[in-house]
């Protein structure tokens, strides 16, 4: 989305006013039930989301986090972060835009956004305030017409309780895993989603989420619904680099698909990778997972990731439904000193189940990055096929690129085909490009669109077409 | 047009030219002619700035500027263009796009800015015929999965698509049969133009039946030992390089 629309629709909402009593919702740090119960009130939840809230929260106390991944971080102080987003107050943050790192301002140049803005991604005090209130709820109409729901999750706990009860962590039970618990304890916004049976939504839906606020986590939580035949898709995320003071940021996004249904989800992830040293950067733990419940169901996964300082996710597909299928098209790029552990799990469990993995890996700096796959047959999942093709590219030689595929194989009639690949740069290609009179850094960004090419077909076009100039931003000094 | 003068050149230490002097005027089409290891390739390299190539001693000019001072992409913004014995493949990458960025590349740094997409499909349709290719090939992905001959020829058309005023193809006939060598030449040929000078780097005489050279040079160990016509290139045809090399010793 341009940079102007997107204004455009921020301004729309704080027209309408929007934002209340800004003052008093701020909470301070730390976490306990009165904190949930801070939250919930706020939201105006029902009582049985509050039970529902704290379950998670009590089941999250007894967790670990988890330690398998091959990231390097201090120990996260769940007990310093404040839990509930409120307007950040001028004298927090930086003053003006000279207090901001240059490098970060330098990438809004050439990504083209306005100075306005720069300043309030950029985390800066401006006039106009945002907060981490999804901005999602202007089509709303049209939708309305053809039976759509889209709305912020705090609304459809409001107005669609028997939706919610019915389906909110039906996908990601609370204790899945440490961060959903947590994200399930505390979130305070996201998306949802109802696509009701034999609809096709009309447009594209797209949610922005704008965090100004210092020391709150952001924890989103997104449900998205297609009944019969329905099919969405939904795009997340910003290609401009977001600043936030907060480090974790734990989301969990829920799909479920039902006969025939077709989700699909893209994301362009540039959270604030930290500076050179990786200091500020983001931290950033998700847990995705889409339910092809109902059969021929369909669900795709498309994602490019080049922000923040960790990132851990494994956006996966539970292959229910007979013959449905189960999709994961990824571009990872780390420079810097990022750490990114991502891949997906496509859980075979119906009769004739279908998955694509199709995973791309660009370390450049001294960034380290592993794909982590799992792709499991249960026994009953007769005629599974799964195809998997993961490759690496390397630039510069103090990066790194490892590979854990791990196949769990029920099913004697199961297909499973892994192809992956590792390779540097080639100094010969970049030659040939620069003998033609393409500089070294148009050079660089050529050669990695084209070993993206076949993730980038997947995205929305005009996604496509940001995804390639963020690539090209991101990677840019990376050679030489 | 270009001018080399006692250029040393060495390569993880071993001195592979010795002193080599060449000029070449515009209009002209010189060809480098010898033995295997005689630093053939690595004239043409060195001018194209490949990494890895430590020049000693000696200069190199392009219309009066320093070649060696230059970033790789300023040679060719300036007109010197490299066509490969080895063209890389760069999977993903449409030969159109790699085509189109370079010409516009090099229009850019001159100042004459890019060219309009129209004029461009005209362009590039154009030379396409030339060479005999067909259209499919500007959107495979440079180089990828191309045979020997189709990688040959996709050089030559980048050639005639960005034309340089000064065209080195090192070995361009190598791996080619006739026809496909005819097609390639008859490309070569094309480009010749008063104000344009190419350069072949060959092993084989049979290139030149097809592009007639108006000076041969024959490089022995590092060194121009012997410059004369297209009848040079005949005789060591009948009598080998350990002919020449024993009149120069």
């Amino acid at each position: 989305m341009a940079s102007e629309e997107m204004e455009q629709l921020v301004r729309r909402e704080y027209k309408d006013g929007f934002v209340t009593d800004i003052e008093s919702d701020t909470l301070p740090p730390g976490l306990d039930e009165n904190t949930i119960a801070f939250i919930s009130k706020k939201k105006g939840e029902p009582e049985w989301m509050l039970e529902w809230r704290l379950d998670a929260y009590r089941q999250w106390l007894k967790m670990e986090a988890p330690s398998w991944a091959h990231l390097d971080y201090p120990p996260i102080n769940y007990q310093s972060i404040s839990y509930f987003s409120a307007p950040k107050r001028p004298e927090d943050g930086p003053q003006s835009l000279d207090e901001v790192d240059p490098k970060l301002l330098e990438t809004y140049e050439k990504l083209g956004i306005p100075l306005h803005e720069r300043a309030a991604l950029a985390g800066v005090a401006v006039d106009a305030v945002f907060d981490s209130v999804s901005v999602a709820t202007t089509f709303k109409k049209q939708l309305g017409e053809a039976g759509v729901i889209f709305c912020s999750i705090s609304e459809a706990i409001r107005d669609y309780p028997e939706l919610i009860k019915q389906y909110l962590g039906t996908v990601v039970p609370v204790a899945d895993n440490y961060f959903a618990a947590l994200n399930s304890a505390v979130f305070t916004d996201g998306s949802f989603v109802f696509v009701p049976e034999g609809v096709t939504c009309p447009m594209e839906l797209s949610t922005y989420f704008r965090i100004n606020a210092a020391n709150t986590g952001q924890f989103e939580r997104t449900l998205i619904i297609c009944e019969s035949r329905a099919q969405v898709s939904y795009l997340e995320g910003c290609t401009a680099p977001m600043r936030d003071e907060n480090q974790l940021h734990a989301a969990v996004v829920e799909l479920v698909a039902l006969d025939d249904a077709y989700i699909k989800y893209s994301t362009v992830q540039n959270w604030y990778p930290g500076d050179e040293n990786g200091k500020g950067g983001i931290y950033n733990f998700v847990t995705k997972r889409g339910d092809c419940r109902g059969d021929r169901s369909r669900i795709s996964w498309t994602q490019v990731e080049t922000g923040s300082a960790i990132t851990w996710k494994y956006p996966s597909c539970v292959l229910r439904g007979k013959d449905s299928i189960g999709e994961f098209y990824s571009v990872a790029v780390t420079n810097g000193r990022q750490q990114a552990d991502t891949g997906t799990k496509m859980i075979h469990i119906g009769e004739g189940t279908r998955s694509y993995i199709v995973a791309k890996g660009i370390s450049a700096g001294r960034s380290n990055q592993s794909y982590r796959g799992l792709v499991k047959i249960a026994p009953r999942a007769k005629g599974a096929r799964n195809f998997t093709q993961c490759d690496s590219l390397l630039i510069g030689d103090k990066c790194g690129a490892h590979t854990f595929p791990y196949q769990e194989i029920g099913n004697s009639t199961a297909t499973i085909e892994h192809e992956a690949t590792t390779s540097k740069i080639g100094e010969d290609q970049l030659f040939y490009c620069q003998s033609r009179g393409i500089s070294e850094e148009d050079a660089v960004s050529m050669i990695v669109n084209g070993f993206c090419k076949d993730v980038f077909q997947e995205l929305p076009m005009e996604f496509a077409v940001e995804a390639e100039a963020l690539l090209n931003v991101t990677l840019e000094g990376a050679v030489g | 047009m270009l001018q080399v003068n006692d250029l040393h050149v060495t390569v993880e230490g071993n001195e592979i030219l010795k002193g080599l002097t060449l000029t070449i005027n515009a209009g002209e089409v010189h060809a480098i002619m010898g033995p295997n290891g005689a630093g053939k390739s690595t004239l043409s390299a060195v001018i194209a700035g490949k990494d890895g190539y430590e020049v000693t001693q000696g200069t190199v000019t392009f219309e009066g500027k320093d070649v060696l001072e230059m970033e790789i992409e300023e040679r060719a913004q300036a007109g010197l263009l490299l066509g490969f014995q080895y063209p890389v493949e760069i999977p993903g990458v449409k030969n159109i796009y790699l085509l189109k960025s370079a010409l516009n590349a090099q229009r850019v740094a001159r100042g004459e800015g890019e060219m309009p997409a129209p004029e461009f499909m005209k362009l590039v349709k154009e030379k396409l015929g030339y060479m005999k290719m067909d259209a499919s090939f500007l959107q495979r992905a440079v180089n990828e999965g191309f045979s020997g001959g189709e990688k040959k020829r996709n050089e030559i058309l980048q050639m005639l698509v960005l034309q340089p005023k000064l065209a080195m193809l090192d070995e361009i006939d190598s791996g080619l049969d006739i026809d496909a060598m005819k097609v390639v030449a008859d490309g070569v040929n094309s480009l010749r133009a008063e104000d344009r000078a190419i350069l072949l780097v060959t092993h084989y005489q049979r290139l030149l039946d097809y592009i007639i050279p108006d000076k041969v040079h024959v490089l022995v160990d590092g060194r121009i030992v012997k410059t004369g016509d297209a009848e040079l290139a005949k005789q060591l045809e009948a009598n080998g390089y350990e002919g020449i090399e024993e009149s120069v010793a």
